[in-house]
């Protein structure tokens, strides 16, 4: 979707607000909805690619205007009532009014440094070998999807070269509309910034990682 | 020096309430136990953050094996210290050198490698820098304090996928040999962002390990 959270080249947003001695959370609020996110993200309901397709989604104007965690939990509110564990009226009134989503997994105390400590791959098997090698020119499609994609704005239909293949990761413009995970090859690409941003920029090049439908062999 | 984190007042209290029912709702349905919350924050709070990237850069300075594994193999490396994890799980190192300095952001998001670094401070996740990282990395830096010679060439480090990047800063000059203990006292957790370039400490200012 193009959206305002893809803001690679904005040059609008003025200085980077630096703050000495900053806390890891700047209101109680703000601790809960990251730990309500977490909690209720392993529950078997959404996945990390839905949850960042919902916090994008929100309307420019609210998305800019909204504190960063404010986001999480606007998402989190959205993503509950959208997969059914909580009715609107529930949320409404702050209660349990209906039975619980049986099939939904619970997060137990005792397992969280366990399972937060090994994480959640996003790697899978290859299914067939890699259509890129290291050093081969590739040019990214120009695409405008309307669901979730993680390839910016700024770096559609640009040239660049494969400088490392990541291997087979769960793709996100599937995953991300709760579609299967549809595995391909990632590859890091190396793009020059002048084929990025013509003369106008300090960067020498960007790297970014290129799944494999979003690459083109080079004409 | 402005907060820019702070939330206004009536928004905070808006949110104080919102979060605090949507809690309550999530443990009245039994999707949520509250010790949940305790251990998912002791852990983000006590247990993870930038001092484990300064241990591996630490490591990486001292143990030229572990640094060349760091650079090829760094999801190998990391978990041979224990710091692997949740937003940590396909890492790469990117190594400064006098010719390359590197830069990490997330331009679509905030993916940052928690594991070492923690949780990302407010204005990795604000617009200002995800913004301008990728265009104009010189002027991002000059915000920090840093400028970096002419010739020095910027790479950017957009974690657009499930990979984490760590940048490995330059050691400074006047370090050798000092201990992993004592080196992994000057990496800021900027440096492994690339927002810092480090250097020796002045005398009398060195904080004692």
């Amino acid at each position: 979707m193009n959206g305002v959270h893809d803001m690679g080249g904005l040059q609008c947003f003025g200085p980077i607000e630096l703050e000495a001695d900053e806390p890891l959370f700047h209101a109680p609020w703000e601790r809960k909805a990251f730990a309500l996110t977490l909690a209720m993200g392993t529950g078997g309901r959404w996945n990390i690619d839905m949850a960042r397709a919902t916090r994008e989604s929100l309307p420019p104007a609210e998305y800019l205007a909204t504190p960063y965690y404010g986001i999480w939990l606007e998402a989190l509110e959205r993503l509950i009532r959208r997969t059914g564990l909580v009715s609107e009226q529930e949320l409404a009134e702050g209660r349990a009014l209906v039975p619980a989503d049986p099939a939904f997994r619970k997060l137990a105390a005792g397992d969280v440094p366990t399972l937060f400590r090994r994480g959640w791959p996003s790697t899978r098997e290859p299914a067939a070998p890699a259509r890129f090698a290291v050093g081969d020119a590739v040019r990214t499609v120009n695409a405008n999807p309307a669901g979730h994609t993680r390839l910016p704005r700024y770096a559609r239909d640009r040239q660049g070269v494969v400088a490392a293949v990541h291997g087979v990761h769960v793709f996100p413009d599937t995953h991300g509309m709760g579609q299967g995970e549809h595995p391909q090859w990632l590859y890091s690409v190396r793009f020059e910034a002048s084929e990025l941003w013509g003369q106008q920029t300090t960067a020498s090049a960007v790297h970014l990682d290129c799944w494999e439908s979003y690459l083109l062999p080079k004409a | 020096m402005t907060t820019p984190a702070a939330t206004p007042d009536p928004l905070n209290a808006e949110m104080e309430l919102r979060v605090r029912a949507l809690e309550r709702l999530l443990v009245d349905k039994g999707y949520v136990d509250p010790r949940t919350l305790d251990a998912l924050l002791d852990l983000y709070e006590h247990e993870i953050g930038p001092r484990n990237g300064a241990r591996v850069v630490a490591r990486a300075w001292t143990d030229p094996a572990f640094r060349q594994q760091l650079l090829t193999d760094a999801d190998a490396a990391i978990a041979s210290l224990g710091f692997t994890g949740r937003q940590g799980e396909h890492v790469v190192v990117v190594e400064n050198t006098p010719d390359t300095h590197n830069l990490v952001v997330c331009t679509l998001c905030s993916c940052y490698p928690w594991p070492l670094l923690g949780l990302p401070p407010a204005w990795y996740k604000a617009a200002p820098y995800r913004a301008r990282a990728v265009i104009d990395p010189r002027g991002v830096l000059a915000e920090f304090g840093i400028e970096l010679p002419e010739h020095t060439r910027i790479t950017i480090w957009d974690s657009n996928a499930e990979v984490r990047y760590l940048v490995l800063p330059m050691q400074p000059a006047g370090t050798e040999g000092w201990s992993e203990e004592r080196l992994a006292q000057l990496v800021t957790r900027n440096s492994m962002i690339g927002t810092d370039v480090l250097r020796m400490p002045a005398a009398g200012e060195e904080v004692a390990a």
